[in-house]
């Protein structure tokens, strides 16, 4: 989020307290002085987690100290993986491959990088998945690992589970 | 202290090489192929014996065998270096548990029997006072064992990791750095004497998986068998999907994995940035042991060859020496 406030001592404190109040995991602060900025006016970029249904509070206890928020970008899902699938991708519907994460909610199919050498041949692909945790990285493996079963195509993971 | 030699492979003769060219304290009694063998309480002459090998093909007495150098020779060590059965363990099996019956302490590089029969042949051991050490088994010339039980002691050791077989690493080398097909690099790899006629054990994975059933029983101790991983091998990998990961700044690695509280036992090729510990070039091996103090310690070292796997058995031989044999 983008905050307006004014460059005066202890303002930034008073910003980035509500965060910890409402159990937020502050993971940037970018504190640039913008010269179009007008006289006393400050601007800074915070990078966050937060439970999606604690951004009200949030909103209104960093409000209250008379801080502006100008601007609010929020991306759910923060755990990315890159994994490598081998075999008769396309034959085997690549698209229900893909469904079967997307379908779950809490993770997706971001980018998908599709060799294929020759008909009969098996493709090789690079597919990055991101969800919303950990917890849930494990659970869209699982079901990847599945499919990938089910369908005779060799799935390769990362060494470390999540990164 | 006196040792009996059972295998004149490569492993065998780079043995007997080190243990002649060395002034080591040890005397070879007894050394027995798979024709022929021979005992002299006195000391056998090895250079004579090493010889006879190479141009009769054969090292000793004909109507002598190892089991006869396993019963009756007078050693203080026997050194079990031959070919690996996986299936049955047999015979080297058989003549460690005579040998260790006799009293007698065993050194071997053979991985057959410590991942068959690691608990029988422990308790055995344990019954008659003596030791079995088999540093060889995995990582080859890596102090891996040596490192767990003595450089490590006290840590509780919560996960392995490694790179076990040279053969299946040298080849994802070759694919990566090369643009190989898979076949191009297995044939390669055989060309300059990496891999065997029949490489399934090697790309199947099952090599690696059979020296993470030795790491694993040797750390945790809970008697896992070959049947408790879970193996892919790397006979299915394109060059293309090498060619994904190192866009990525990644690479394909076959890696060995045990984590007993995820209950993760596995063989599989993975990716992994370039720039991590575990990414080593051609045959080499690598190992990681990730520790409660210590933190993640890795090793780095060859994992095959005559004289590497020579220096994993001598160091098992000299630590029985310095602190097990008797009268030296």
């Amino acid at each position: 989020m983008k905050l307006e406030m004014k460059d005066s001592p202890g303002q930034l404190v008073a910003a980035l307290k509500p965060i910890s109040e409402v159990g937020g995991n502050i993971i940037a602060v970018i504190h640039q002085r913008d010269e179009k900025a007008e006289g006393d006016v400050l601007g800074v970029q915070i990078v966050l987690e937060l439970q999606e249904q604690r951004l009200g509070e949030l909103l209104s206890l960093i409000k209250s100290q008379g801080v502006n928020v100008l601007r609010l970008g929020k991306e759910r899902l923060l755990y990315k993986q890159t994994m490598i699938m081998i075999g008769h991708i396309m034959h085997t519907d690549l698209g229900d491959t893909v469904d079967r994460i997307d379908c779950t909610g809490f993770a997706e199919v971001t980018e998908l990088t599709m060799v294929m050498p020759a008909i009969n041949e098996p493709s090789s692909a690079r597919l990055v998945i991101k969800a919303v945790n950990k917890a849930d990285m494990e659970q869209a493996l699982g079901i990847l690992r599945g499919v990938a079963k089910e369908k005779n195509l060799l799935v390769i993971e990362p060494l470390e589970a999540t990164g | 202290m006196k040792i009996a030699i059972l295998g004149m492979g490569s492993v065998g003769r780079g043995l007997l090489e080190m243990i002649d060219g060395k002034e080591l304290g040890l005397m070879v009694t007894g050394i027995a192929d798979s024709k022929s063998a021979l005992m002299d309480s006195d000391g056998i002459h090895i250079e004579e014996v090493l010889m006879a090998k190479r141009e009769r093909g054969y090292c000793g007495d004909k109507s002598l065998s190892a089991a006869d150098v396993v019963e009756r020779c007078d050693y203080d060590v026997l050194v079990e270096v031959t070919p690996t059965d996986a299936d049955s363990g047999e015979p080297a099996t058989g003549f460690m548990k005579t040998a260790i019956g006799r009293g007698k302490h065993v050194v071997t590089s053979n991985k057959g029997p410590i991942a068959l029969h690691f608990s029988t042949l422990q308790s055995l051991a344990r019954k008659h006072g003596v030791v079995i050490r088999y540093e060889a088994t995995v990582g080859g010339a890596i102090p891996v064992m040596h490192t767990l039980e003595h450089g490590l002691a006290g840590n509780r050791v919560l996960a392995v990791y490694g790179i076990l077989n040279g053969t299946s690493n040298f080849i994802l080398t070759r694919m990566a750095a090369e643009g190989l097909t898979y076949e191009q690099a297995l044939l390669e790899a055989r060309e300059m004497g990496y891999a065997e006629a029949d490489p399934t054990y090697d790309v199947k994975g099952i090599d690696a998986a059979i020296k993470l059933v030795i790491l694993s029983n040797t750390i945790w101790k809970r008697n896992v068998k070959l049947s408790d991983v879970t193996i892919t091998g790397i006979d299915m990998l394109t060059n293309d999907a090498l060619r994904l990961a190192e866009e990525q700044h990644c690479t394909i690695r076959l890696i060995a994995e045990a984590i007993p509280e995820k209950g993760i036992l596995r063989v599989a090729p993975r990716i992994l940035p370039r720039t991590h510990p575990l990414v080593v070039e051609n045959t080499l091996n690598a190992i990681t042991i990730d520790t409660d103090m210590a933190g993640e310690i890795t090793l780095i070292g060859k994992g095959a060859g005559s004289r590497e796997t020579a220096s994993a058995c001598i160091g098992d031989l000299l630590f029985i020496k310095d602190s097990h044999a008797r009268g030296n």
